[in-house]
């Protein structure tokens, strides 16, 4: 549905650059939920704006790579010059609901917005439509709440909305960045349970970036897991939490709380995440890595094809070699 | 709504009770009176005696003040001590002057200021946005009578296009055609208030562009043209509308020098030949008009804000 190949975003100019993000490719299968997931400023919300077409001018820039959505490329078109030309196909959904609406426009205006980009739907029954998308993300009262302002509604209400503008763009593919960080852990639940209904029901396809491995564990089918700009590790989620490949991700993990086990200190990864352009030669884990020897440094580094679509950027996958 | 135009009445009636007692009281500490502007030099004491218990001006002055106080309340703003006309009539002769010259004044403020803020956001960075926020800075920069004098040698003295000074009524003679007088005075006037609007407008615009709703509003599909003028605009619009209370503010006071430049028969030349003969009723009937106004003025945008604005609730 979505392919998204080699893509590297570069900050700079074209003759002096440096990537942050570097060669990703991930692809997401009809009504198939991926998750990006990383540290902040791995790269993963610019991966997303950049498929979007929403990096701003003068900001970083698309260097290479394609994003194949129904095999045409949609990299380098803002979101109104693929509608024109088509492939209207992807919708985005953001991590802060309370300043994604506009204020001064009602709830229904907003979404008749969409519906008057991407649907043939004339004048008077763009209102009806407009309400039916707020009853599909179970909004109740959608007769009423339809001319309320952003500000009258609650974060997770919000939210809602902009689940509704996105599927009036009448998406093959949701792009979701962290729709449910900023939402408190019930509102959550509600907001993932309803994705994982419309991927179900309507074979909506899900780009899911995110930092929070249990929403991970709880909502998505296969995991990209992105450090330093890179993709380093993609899998079916469990084999990510039961088999990870890569140091890691391993290593992740094996920061989650275990709530069996309770302990003094939580684990954590020695050392810093590494800085776009800081690392250009070998493996941009390695420095932290507990498994890494000298060759590790040194260009090129391959992906591991482990079984399974399971694959890793490590020379020594964890399981594979000891 | 309702209540709260009630509650904002009765606020600008305070004010205006306040303004009031400043007008008043300030007016008399100026040094010399209207009596000698009246009478001359030569004049005895005796006729200055008698002139001034006629006024009422040997009175204490804050009996002055609750008497001129009683009348206004009931409509009666005295009478000219000059003229020796009715406070009004002096006020309303100057009125059709000033009005005209506001209204044009503002119409060329919204004309030229907010498009050209528009356009200088669109084209943010170019050297398009560069010149205009440089020629917006130069006019915000230069006093308002250099402006006036700078149009009237340009097209009154060598392009004859224009009348260079003064305004007969449309009333009287000419018609509408009269309100070629008042181009030259409401450009000028308008020069350093439209600039400021145009950097207000600019910086506005770029200001709401960098908002998530935006980002939201592109991630929809709409073309860029809708997305400025929609979204970007109608939230940058709520900046600029709250200025235009200010900027009514200051129309007031630049207006007395353009009317000066222009020789047009104004309110702003009155207040000042007014203040030159001490015409006390006069200048407090005419400050006292502008306060009614100005409130007039900021209660509207107030009120206009909440219709932009939905998030502003009116209790």
């Amino acid at each position: 549905m979505l392919r998204v190949s080699d893509l590297s975003i570069s900050i700079g100019s074209p003759d002096n650059y440096i990537d942050i993000v570097s060669s990703v490719s991930f692809e997401i299968g009809r009504g198939e939920i991926l998750g990006l997931v990383g540290e902040s400023g791995c790269g993963k919300s610019m991966t997303s704006l950049a498929v979007m077409g929403l990096l701003a001018k003068g900001g970083p820039w698309v260097r290479t790579g394609r994003a194949e959505l129904s095999g045409f490329d949609v990299i380098h078109a803002e979101p109104y010059e693929r509608v024109e030309a088509g492939h209207g196909g992807i919708a985005m959904i953001f991590q802060e609901p309370m300043s994604s609406l506009n204020p001064v426009m009602t709830i229904g205006e907003q979404i008749e917005e969409a519906i008057n980009v991407h649907q043939r739907v004339t004048g008077s029954r763009q209102n009806l439509t407009a309400r039916d998308y707020l009853e599909m993300v179970r909004i109740a009262d959608a007769a009423m709440q339809i001319n309320a302002y952003p500000h009258q509604l609650s974060g997770g209400m919000r939210q809602r909305v902009m689940i509704a503008i996105a599927l009036a763009c009448q998406p093959q593919v949701l792009i979701a960045d962290e729709p449910t960080t900023a939402l408190d852990v019930t509102v959550q639940a509600q907001i993932l349970s309803l994705l994982r209904e419309l991927c179900d029901t309507l074979g909506l396809s899900i780009l899911f970036i995110t930092h929070d491995l249990g929403v991970v564990a709880q909502l998505v089918d296969r995991v990209a897991v992105m450090y330093a700009g890179r993709v380093v590790e993609t899998a079916a989620v469990d084999r990510v939490f039961d088999a990870a490949a890569h140091p890691y991700t391993a290593a992740l993990m094996s920061c989650l709380p275990d709530p069996a086990h309770r302990v003094r200190r939580l684990v954590t990864i020695p050392g810093q995440a590494a800085k776009p352009g800081q690392i250009t030669k070998g493996c941009a884990f390695a420095p932290r890595c507990a498994y890494a020897v000298d060759i590790c440094r040194e260009d090129p580094l391959p992906y591991a094809m482990l079984a399974d679509n399971h694959r890793a950027l490590c020379l020594f996958p964890r399981g594979v070699v000891r | 709504m309702g209540s709260y135009a009630l509650h904002r009445t009765g606020a600008a009636i305070a004010t205006l009770a306040a303004a009031s007692v400043i007008i008043f009281f300030f007016i008399h500490l100026i040094p010399g009176d209207p009596i000698h502007v009246l009478l001359g030099d030569t004049a005895t004491p005796d006729q200055v005696d008698a002139l001034r218990a006629k006024l009422g001006l040997d009175q204490p002055i804050i009996l002055q003040y609750f008497r001129w106080l009683a009348n206004v309340a009931r409509g009666d703003f005295g009478t000219s001590i000059f003229f020796q006309m009715p406070v009004l009539k002096v006020i309303g002769d100057g009125a059709e002057t000033s009005i005209l010259l506001a209204t044009i004044t503002m119409i060329w403020i919204t004309i030229i200021g907010v498009p050209v803020g528009v356009i200088a956001a669109m084209r943010h960075g170019s050297w398009l946005d560069q010149g205009l926020s440089g020629v917006a800075m130069l006019f915000a920069s230069i006093p308002t009578f250099w402006v006036g004098l700078y149009l009237i040698l340009i097209f009154a003295a060598w392009l004859g296009w224009l009348p260079s000074s003064g305004y007969p009524s449309i009333f009287e003679q000419g018609g509408l055609a009269n309100l070629r007088y008042l181009l030259l005075p409401s450009l000028a006037l308008a020069a350093p208030n439209a600039a400021l609007i145009l950097r207000l407008t600019r910086a506005s615009m770029l200001d709401v562009a960098r908002e998530d709703y935006i980002r939201t509003a592109r991630a929809k599909g709409i073309r860029p043209m809708r997305v400025i003028l929609r979204h970007i605009l109608r939230n940058a619009l709520l900046a600029v509308v709250s200025a235009f209370g200010f900027t009514f503010a200051a129309l007031i006071s630049e207006a007395v020098v353009t009317e000066t430049v222009f020789a047009l028969p104004g309110i702003g030349q009155l207040v000042v030949q007014s203040i030159l003969r001490r015409d006390y009723p006069v200048i407090q009937g005419i400050i006292l008009v502008t306060v009614v106004l100005y409130l007039a003025v900021n209660l509207l945008v107030d009120l206009s804000y909440r219709l932009l604005d939905p998030r502003v609730e009116l209790q």
